[in-house]
């Protein structure tokens, strides 16, 4: 019996000595997001009501709730494992930052994980109020004048959190909150890459600000590269 | 015997179809040495609240549709009148103020009229309709310094804040809730919703007492544009900024317009036109 114990120990210690060698290596995810059917056009946004913004473009900046890459490909879709993640507990303790600049939020789609420090900073010369519409987080609004320190937040929920400046309303981003470090959001070219699985069934997550979302499942063994692609239909509205 | 036993269960069964609340849960409220009870809240919010706040507390009641600003989801548990910072639940006192005081420029009049046990009950059976009342603890009191005297210094200075942490951009220039971002604003709920307006001399929302006011920079007015500026302005800062805002209730006689009147002191109007606020 006693020797049956230590055995079971030492498999036990084995199997996970294997699971932490294996994890930095592992399989990867890669992808490209795309649509069919026709998107809405980007419309131009008129910055006339905060010239401090207006005058750092030359060329008008354009919404962000669709943006396409040639080859029908799709930006800021947010690619994550939604279930099987092995980290689903641990927060990374690097802060994610989110900016202001030229009224814009940078990046459009800020992707970190629940419990993450996130900082959001203003590099404007205009006051900005900072107002993420949680609805299973808790909706906070705080102000952000120029030249103030950024503002430190975390949230202890996965969600898709709209983020708005109310003073200037054509301010739009989003802060996707995810359980895990499995996560990604598409490119310019539509591309997303997820490293490091250990061996696995996973569920893959696509979510876009317009379109909704879709899932896939998805299974590594060893260290293979396996390919995911997602369709997203888009809507003319 | 068997049969009226079972015509008894039945009709338990049967009222549990027709009644479309959720059961209570124990939810209790406190202020002070009162303490409410949510069982004992239910009745008294069905006679009293339901009408507007709705059978399940999310401000869809049968009134509704034809009342601006709608009535409080309370499924959603965020408050615009609190003592606790941003994004946090409201105390049990804030909610029984709240329910005593109503809400000037809203259909939520003054339940002053019900005994104060039967408001804490209301608080209680209120707190039935989020979760979060079971998973989340109140937010902080935030603490309010005691208030400097009015200065023409002060007053100055909160005119200076005001231009330079531009709530000119949505209350206007002259407070009169006329800013360039007036227009756009919403709530949390894609509804439009107006600035407030100092010019007009209404009451204020969250009590009309200068610590009131001060309270509202600090916690922001949560569900609505008005963000909190915790983290950006001192205590006395803040002061400055409601003994300047006092300035701008133009049909209200206070102490600050008088002071500016026997002093003669002409502020400078706010500037709209450079755009940076600096």
């Amino acid at each position: 019996m006693q020797l049956l114990k230590s055995c079971t120990a030492t498999v036990t210690a084995l199997t996970f000595a294997a699971i932490l060698t294996a994890a930095p290596g592992g399989g990867t995810v890669t992808g490209k997001v795309t649509y069919t059917g026709t998107p809405a056009k980007p419309k131009p946004i008129d910055m006339a009501k905060e010239p401090s913004c207006a005058k750092q473009y030359t060329t008008p900046l354009m919404t962000e709730n669709v943006v396409t890459g040639s080859g029908n490909t799709l930006e800021y879709v947010v690619v994550y494992i939604s279930a099987g993640a092995p980290d689903e507990s641990s927060a990374p303790s690097t802060a994610v930052t989110f900016d202001q600049k030229g009224c814009h939020y940078t990046p459009h789609v800020l992707a970190f994980q629940v419990n993450q420090d996130l900082k959001v900073t203003n590099s404007d010369q205009t006051s900005h109020n900072i107002h993420p519409l949680a609805k299973i987080n808790r909706e906070w609004n705080k102000s952000q004048p120029p030249g103030t320190p950024p503002i430190s937040e975390k949230y202890d929920k996965p969600e898709f959190i709209s983020v708005k400046c109310n003073i200037h309303p054509w301010m739009h981003g989003w802060f996707a909150v995810v359980k895990t470090s499995h996560y990604a959001v598409s490119d310019g070219s539509g591309e997303f890459k997820l490293p490091n699985l250990p061996p696995g069934k996973y569920t893959l997550t696509a979510w876009h600000e317009s379109y909704g979302t879709q899932t896939q499942e998805v299974t590594i063994s060893g260290n293979e590269t396996k390919s995911a692609n997602f369709v997203f239909t888009a809507k003319p509205y | 015997m068997k049969s009226k036993l079972s015509n008894a269960f039945l009709a338990i069964l049967l009222f549990g179809c027709f009644v479309d609340f959720p059961t209570v849960q124990a939810q209790e409220a406190q202020v002070g040495k009162l303490t409410g009870h949510a069982e004992q809240g239910k009745p008294l919010y069905r006679r009293y609240c339901i009408g507007c706040h709705g059978p399940r507390g999310d401000g869809a009641g049968e009134n509704a549709p034809y009342i601006d600003p709608k009535p409080r989801n309370f499924t959603q548990a965020t408050f615009k009148c609190r003592s606790t910072p941003t994004g946090t639940l409201p105390t049990d006192e804030d909610l029984y103020s709240s329910v005593g005081r109503g809400f000037d420029n809203s259909n939520m009049p003054s339940w002053a009229p019900l005994t104060d046990q039967e408001r804490i009950n209301l608080v209680a059976f209120i707190k039935t309709f989020s979760p979060r009342w079971k998973t989340d603890k109140a937010g902080t009191t935030i603490n309010i310094p005691n208030e400097p005297p009015v200065t023409v210094q002060s007053i100055q200075h909160g005119h200076d804040l005001f231009q330079k942490l531009e709530c000119w951009k949505c209350h206007g220039p002259e407070g009169r809730g006329d800013g360039p971002s007036a227009a756009t604003l919403t709530d949390s709920n894609d509804q439009p919703i107006r600035p407030y307006n100092f010019a007009e001399g209404s009451r204020f929302k969250c009590g009309s007492t200068n610590q009131d006011i001060y309270r509202i920079f600090i916690t922001g007015v949560d569900g609505t544009p008005m963000p909190s500026f915790a983290d950006v302005i001192q205590p006395n800062d803040a002061w400055d900024l409601v003994h300047f805002l006092r300035t701008l209730q133009v049909n209200r006689e206070g102490p600050e317009r008088a002071l500016l009147k026997s002093s003669g002191t002409k502020l400078q109007p706010i500037q709209t036109s450079s755009g940076g606020g600096r």
